[in-house]
């Protein structure tokens, strides 16, 4: 079983500390996606678990071993890199085959491995040719195949679709999802962008600076973030933020207002607030829509974009902030006219101002 | 739009200039000198005019011949024994006023082999000391290329990790390089001396005494070898730092990548350390092939050719005719079989080393 745990990890150089108490649980054939802007230490955790850096402190477990001490090789797990890793000199037979011929498996054996490798991936006219005579999507999928023949209980990713074009890498994204379900191996996958986390995650883990801001699932994270961080990660175009006052509390919910927002009542899980505090009230652009009667927020028309099924506004609030709304529907709104927005309060999230 | 740097012709000749200059000055001219005149009969300093001699200097260097000697017989035709060993007539003379052989006329021998009967067949070589020059450059050549490039990567393999003080040594192994070899010459005769040198005092004290002291330069048996050995110390840094370079441009995750796969270190250098330094390898043996072929200085310094002519090289021999002898013509003839030589040398290793596709 290759469950994988993370106990107060926890990474340094020198000085700089890069990860800074990580615990996560992954379960065994979960797919995991570490997320976070670039910096933040998702390559560094995730070559902890490969064995390619020491872990300066915290334990490191995959199924019931402890593996802080031992060697990449015996942690059972593969590894396929943002620049590939593919060897220039060796046909891609050979690169796909080279676990095994370290191992020193026999010909039929390798023949056979390989041949299953490159099926799944759909790549057995590619066998013969060299490195450089293939595309970025193509030696990818060889990196992909090189890991896939020894058939490792853990898979791990670093961001591995970064160097590809728009086209391909959504391409490759849905092949990555099928081989996790194909192969049904715990996989690990890095990135920085968040619609591969949302579209491949089982459990996605939002990392900022070395510290986990939020784990769960992709549609908990999306619909209930526990901070400002991931409500502003998750999500395109990103959350509108806008400053309030809190006016009362009642219980679970708070009534918060500002200038150009009517007073509303909104959940305040994520408090605790008092009456007269700052707070910030979190908006999605799609649940946002331009009220037919009186609305909640109050202010005119800044720009529009049509994109044919989808419409983004901008809307200059009476308080001089601006927010996003984006309308699934096709409508021209003349700039500089008065508008006012509507929500479901239900949809809407209230943060503490981060200091 | 043509930007003004790169269309502007004048400029870039003018730039070029000093540089051609010094090259056609340096190295055209001479080398079309050198073929021109190991053509005549040319000398440095001489009251006769220069005459065309055809390829009479090439003749005089490389002619070559076979001789069957027939061992002495006596009256009664049985083979004259000599302290066991049938006896030969003097080679001098079957070449000097045989009327059968004229061509044989001025040769000497070179080396001689059993024919497997009482006959030896004798290597007549024209200039016999040019031969060996020719033997030694060659040996000197085979020797130093693969155990120079050898040393060398296994030092830059030393080298190539990320230690403390590591630069001390990087240091420490390119010192010699950058020390004139005309003083690593003079220094390492002092090491060589038969009598108090350096590593006589070093063998002798750490056999205690077993190992008696040796004329490493006077011995025509381990002169070459002395030269050969200091040779290979004195250039191995710089070949060194060369292999270190190509190490260098190897990806470092396609290290991480046969960590993963779990190589072991035979493995990572088999399979990914070594093809990544194809490039590096031909251009290290040709480089080491082409200084070792120029090999001078130290047998200028050293031995000077001796002893017993068995360290004379093709360079020695060109450089002490040309100006030692006086005789322009003799050196730029070898001058240009050296030249042929290493110029189908470089072709042959290029050929072999070429990208397989
Ligand atoms: N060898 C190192 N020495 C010092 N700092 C490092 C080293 N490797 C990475 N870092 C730092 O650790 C942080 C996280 O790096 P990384 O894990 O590569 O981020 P990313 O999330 O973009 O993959 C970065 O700020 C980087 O500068
Ligand atoms: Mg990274």
């Amino acid at each position: 079983m290759a469950s994988i745990t993370l106990r107060d990890v926890r990474k340094s150089y020198g000085n700089a500390h890069v990860i800074k108490g990580v615990d996560i649980d992954i379960q065994d054939g979960e797919f995991c996606v570490f997320v976070g802007p670039s910096g933040c230490g998702k390559s560094t955790l995730l070559r902890m678990i490969a064995g390619l850096e020491d872990i300066t402190s915290g334990s490191l477990a995959i199924g019931d071993t402890v593996v802080n001490d031992l060697p990449p090789a015996q942690r059972g797990v593969a590894m396929v890199f943002q620049s590939y890793a593919i060897f220039p000199h060796m046909t891609v037979r050979e690169n796909v085959a080279f676990g095994l011929t370290i191992a020193g498996a026999s010909k039929a054996e390798k023949d056979a491995k390989v041949a299953e490798a490159a099926r799944i991936l759909q790549m057995e006219h590619l066998l013969d040719r060299r490195p450089s005579q293939l595309s970025g999507g193509q030696r990818q999928r060889v990196a992909i195949g090189r890991a896939i023949v020894r058939k490792p209980e853990v898979f791990l990713f670093d961001e591995p679709l970064s160097n590809l074009d728009a086209a391909l890498r959504m391409d490759m994204r849905m092949e990555i999802g099928k081989l996790h379900q194909q192969l049904g191996a715990t996989m690990i996958y890095v990135t920085h962008d968040q619609v591969e986390a949302m579209t491949l995650a089982d459990k996605i883990v939002v990392l900022r600076d070395g510290k986990v801001m939020q784990i769960g699932a992709p549609m908990d994270l999306y619909h209930d973030p526990a901070n400002l961080f991931v409500a502003g990660f998750l999500g395109a175009p990103s959350m509108n933020f806008i400053d309030v006052t809190v006016k009362a509390v009642n219980g679970n919910s708070a009534l918060v207002f500002n200038d150009a927002l009517d007073p509303v009542e909104v959940s305040a899980r994520r408090g605790p607030f008092r009456v007269g505090d700052r707070a910030i009230l979190g908006l999605r652009p799609q649940y946002l829509s331009i009220a037919e009667g009186p609305g909640k927020l109050h202010g005119t028309v800044a720009l529009t974009e049509r994109l044919g099924a989808e419409t983004v506004v901008e809307v200059a609030l009476r308080n001089g902030k601006a927010v996003i709304a984006a309308l699934s529907h096709d409508a021209v709104y003349p700039i500089g006219s008065a508008v006012d927005l509507g929500f479901d309060p239900a949809q809407a999230h209230l943060f503490q101002p981060e200091e | 739009m043509a930007s003004r740097f790169t269309v502007s012709n004048r400029t870039g000749w003018l730039m070029a200039g000093p540089a051609v200059l010094l090259i056609a000055g340096f190295v055209i001219l001479p080398f079309l000198l050198a073929v021109g005149l190991s053509f005549t009969n040319q000398r440095l300093v001489s009251p006769n005019p220069t005459e065309f001699v055809g390829l009479a200097n090439y003749n005089q260097l490389l002619d070559l011949a076979l001789l069957t000697v027939e061992p002495l017989k006596d009256d009664a035709g049985q083979t004259v024994l000599k302290d066991g060993v049938p006896e030969y007539p003097p080679i001098r003379s079957l070449t000097r006023n045989n009327p059968d052989r004229p061509d044989l006329n001025g040769m000497r021998e070179w080396f001689s082999f059993s024919s497997g009967g009482d006959a030896r067949l004798v290597v007549l070589a024209r200039d016999v000391v040019f031969m060996k020059a020719i033997v030694n450059t060659f040996t000197f050549v085979i020797v130093v290329a693969p155990v120079q490039a050898g040393l060398a990567l296994c030092l830059a393999l030393l080298i190539n990790q990320r230690l403390k003080g590591i630069n001390i040594f990087r240091a420490i192994y390119f010192m010699p390089v950058v020390v004139s070899i005309v003083v690593v010459s003079l220094l390492w005769r002092l090491i060589y001396d038969g009598q108090s040198g350096l590593l006589n005092n070093l063998l002798g004290t750490l056999s205690f005494g077993m190992i008696p002291p040796i004329d490493w330069l006077g011995n025509p048996s381990t002169a070459l070898g002395s030269i050969i050995a200091m040779s290979i110390w004195q250039a191995v840094g710089f070949h060194m730092v060369i292999w270190l370079s190509g190490l260098q441009t190897i990806s470092p995750t396609l290290y991480e990548a046969a960590a993963i796969e779990g190589a072991s270190k035979w493995q990572v250098f088999r399979y990914i350390t070594w093809p990544g330094l194809r490039n590096t390898a031909v251009l290290i043996l040709i480089v080491i092939t082409m200084q070792a072929f120029g090999l001078f200085a130290q047998i200028d310094v050293m031995t000077n050719g001796g002893p017993l002519d068995s360290t004379h090289t093709i360079v020695f021999q060109a450089i002490e005719r040309g100006y030692g002898k006086q005789d322009i013509s003799g050196g730029s003839t070898i001058s240009v079989i050296l030249f042929v030589i290493v110029l189908s040398i470089s072709l042959i290793q290029r050929w072999l080393t070429r990208e397989k596709s």
